[in-house]
């Protein structure tokens, strides 16, 4: 069965995508190796093109690059970077992120909605990172992103899940990829967010923070791998902690009056 | 010399004044601040918070925390990891002129040292600026001596204007201006500004700083907040530990950060250390003596108190303490340092501020960052 991830009309067989940023950088294709990822985030801030330590430079070939447009802090400096990347040779895709909060990096919903269309209609194939707000989540659809990028937690926090009941409401109502972008601090919530029936997972600093940043790479890929298996084969009913009432509690009823 | 000495808590002429609480929130604060009153048990407590407050951070400071520096260190090391990763970013300093009008009795430019002054010219810039650039460094600091008259805030914007064509990212530390001047080096192509508050101890502040623009205290303390609102994006916060004490300084430093962050939440934040050295063989106790141990106190602190601020290190530092408190606490450092006039690519051309303590090259800091499976990161910013 082919179960590929599609995202702006591109086929993807990974559900990792890989953060950089936090792993220093000659570990990034073994880390890339490891984890089975096809698309990898860097930030175009980062970049130093022509200069020493230039992220594109450790980038394996044939890994789909995911420049983000982190430093911006409102629409039109996110434009302005998602541009500089497809200068940059980057590509189209972009990861969309708009913060203008330096303490705990959350995104803005309403600027980044904007970006979205501005960069949609300029031809990107835009994945907004955002707080898993249903109608922001529908503004940026409607406004051409390619994906919805869900914080699962707080940038770094490794956390987890923190937002799954809003997590899930994307799940269920938006018809594109919703990848949980933030917040996963070990494979086992990569897991639950698949079993749920999330797209994709990213991740970084889960796996930068490990002692063997290496093998956490593996880890992520076979619990992201495990999580969408159990998501297609269908979770079994979950029994309730209390025991079921053992009278039923329609028995008085009599057939035919 | 006979000079009528100014109040220093009043604003000169041309000084814009800013209406802001956090001067008095911080001297408040500083004032109450009582390190003795601190124990064990809050320090234990501090370190095992997820967000610290102001307290945690007072705790950490005072003397019950110097017993659990190792401690300290180990989940400051946590918390770096977590925000910043493996990066650490380098950056080299420029000083294009020493000239200066103050008189601070702690610093070797003061205006009556009789020390060899210099301003470089475009040229010399120019050719200053390529050797850097030749370097691989993408980030420079323009620093000059604390003159309006010999290096004015045009001179300073035509040296900003030409490091912008070489660097990604531009800082200046030079003196305290107004909200307009510093929206107009901003426009020069500056987003980032460093202005040391040298200590926050109104009286010690006057002690030390006997005439000049300097010796107005709240015209220096609020420069962070003019350069956020002249559009600056990020501001740089620290004291000058030893010229008073320096517990109740690092303290206010911290709540300054602090405050000036959530007041203007998308400041990014830095602190810098800078200390005075202790004098060799000073036996008796000085309570002002910062030596090694304190000095990490206080870089541990920040990092535990605000695990998102950057903070930098400079070569003030011997080599072997820099190296280990990068990927710890520390999350910049410079490199290729000269603090004399120029220096990059010609003999420097006036006198130095102070002595460094690590001279390594770029090539070299490089590799000692890569050596402890660290990242060096040249650029980490893009003006757009």
């Amino acid at each position: 069965m082919n179960d590929a991830l599609m995202i702006g009309g591109r086929e993807f067989q990974s559900r990792f995508i890989l953060g950089s940023g936090k792993f220093s950088l000659e570990m990034t294709k073994q880390v890339v190796e490891n984890a089975g990822v096809e698309m990898a985030t860097l930030a175009v801030r980062r970049a130093n093109v022509g200069g020493e330590e230039n992220i594109l430079d450790y980038m394996p070939e044939g890994v789909t690059l995911l420049p983000n447009t982190s430093g911006a802090r409102n629409a039109q400096e996110a434009v302005r970077i998602a541009r500089l990347a497809r200068e940059l040779g980057c590509g189209d895709f972009v990861k969309l992120e708009v913060i203008h909060e330096s303490k705990y990096l959350l995104p803005d919903n309403y600027e980044t909605a904007k970006a979205v269309e501005i960069l949609a209609k300029e031809g990107f194939i835009v994945m907004p990172y955002m707080y898993p707000d249903l109608n922001a989540a529908r503004s940026m659809a409607d406004a051409g992103a390619a994906a919805i990028m869900p914080l699962g937690s707080p940038i770094g926090s490794n956390k987890g899940l923190l937002t799954k009941d809003f997590i899930k409401m994307l799940v269920q109502e938006i018809d594109l990829p919703i990848i949980v972008d933030a917040g996963i601090g070990r494979p086992s919530q990569a897991c639950e967010a698949m079993e749920m029936g999330v797209d994709a997972v990213m991740a970084n600093t889960a796996i930068a923070t490990a002692r063997d940043v290496a093998r956490m790479a593996k880890a992520f890929k076979l619990a992201i791998e495990a999580g969408r298996a159990a998501y297609l084969a269908g979770l079994g009913r979950v029994l309730e902690n209390r025991a079921e009432a053992s009278s039923p509690l329609t028995g008085f009823l009599q057939e035919g009056i | 010399m006979v000079q009528a000495k100014t109040d220093h808590m009043k604003y000169m002429e041309g000084m814009e004044a800013l209406e802001s609480p956090i001067l008095d929130q911080v001297l408040q604060q500083m004032d109450q601040y009582d390190y003795q009153r601190y124990t064990a048990n809050d320090v234990q407590t501090a370190l095992k918070k997820e967000v610290r407050e102001i307290e945690d951070f007072a705790a950490l400071l005072s003397p019950a925390a110097f017993p659990y520096l190792e401690e300290m260190a180990h989940v400051a090391r946590q918390e770096t990891r977590r925000q910043f990763g493996t990066s650490v970013n380098l950056f080299t300093p420029l000083y294009i002129a020493n000239y200066c009008e103050n008189h601070c009795v702690y610093c070797g430019f003061h205006c009556h040292n009789k020390i060899h002054r210099a301003r470089l010219t475009r040229e010399e810039i120019e050719r200053e600026l390529k050797a850097i650039a030749k370097t691989g460094l993408q980030e420079i600091l323009l620093l000059t001596g604390e003159s309006r008259t010999m290096s004015s805030v045009e001179y300073i914007g035509e040296a900003v204007k030409m490091a912008a064509q070489y660097f990604t990212t531009v800082g200046i530390e030079i003196y305290p201006l107004n909200t307009d001047e510093y929206a107009y080096l901003h426009q020069c192509g500056a987003d980032f500004v460093c202005v040391y508050q040298e200590t926050y101890q109104p009286k010690r502040y006057e002690q030390l700083h006997l005439s000049g623009h300097k010796r107005v205290y709240p015209y220096r303390f609020h420069a962070q907040e003019r350069a956020l609102r002249g559009g600056m994006r990020g501001v740089a916060f620290g004291a000058l530990l030893g010229l008073g004490d320096f517990r109740k300084d690092a303290f206010a430093t911290g709540v300054h950060a602090y405050l000036v962050q959530k007041a203007y939440p998308h400041a990014e934040i830095s602190f810098s250390p800078p200390r005075l050295r202790p004098y060799i063989n000073n036996e008796k106790e000085n309570p002002n003596d910062v030596h090694e141990p304190q000095l990490l106190q206080v870089m541990l602190s920040y990092r535990l108190f605000l695990p998102f601020a950057g903070i930098t290190i400079s070569t003030r530092e011997r080599a072997g303490f820099r190296d280990h408190v990068i990927g710890m606490c520390a999350t910049k450092i410079s490199a290729g340092v000269k603090v004399g006039v120029g220096g990059h690519e010609q003999e420097e051309k006036g006198d130095q501020q102070f002595e460094i303590s690590d001279p390594r090259s770029v090539e070299e800091v490089h590799q000692a960052i890569r050596s402890q499976g660290l990242q060096p990161v040249y650029t980490d910013y893009i003006r757009v």
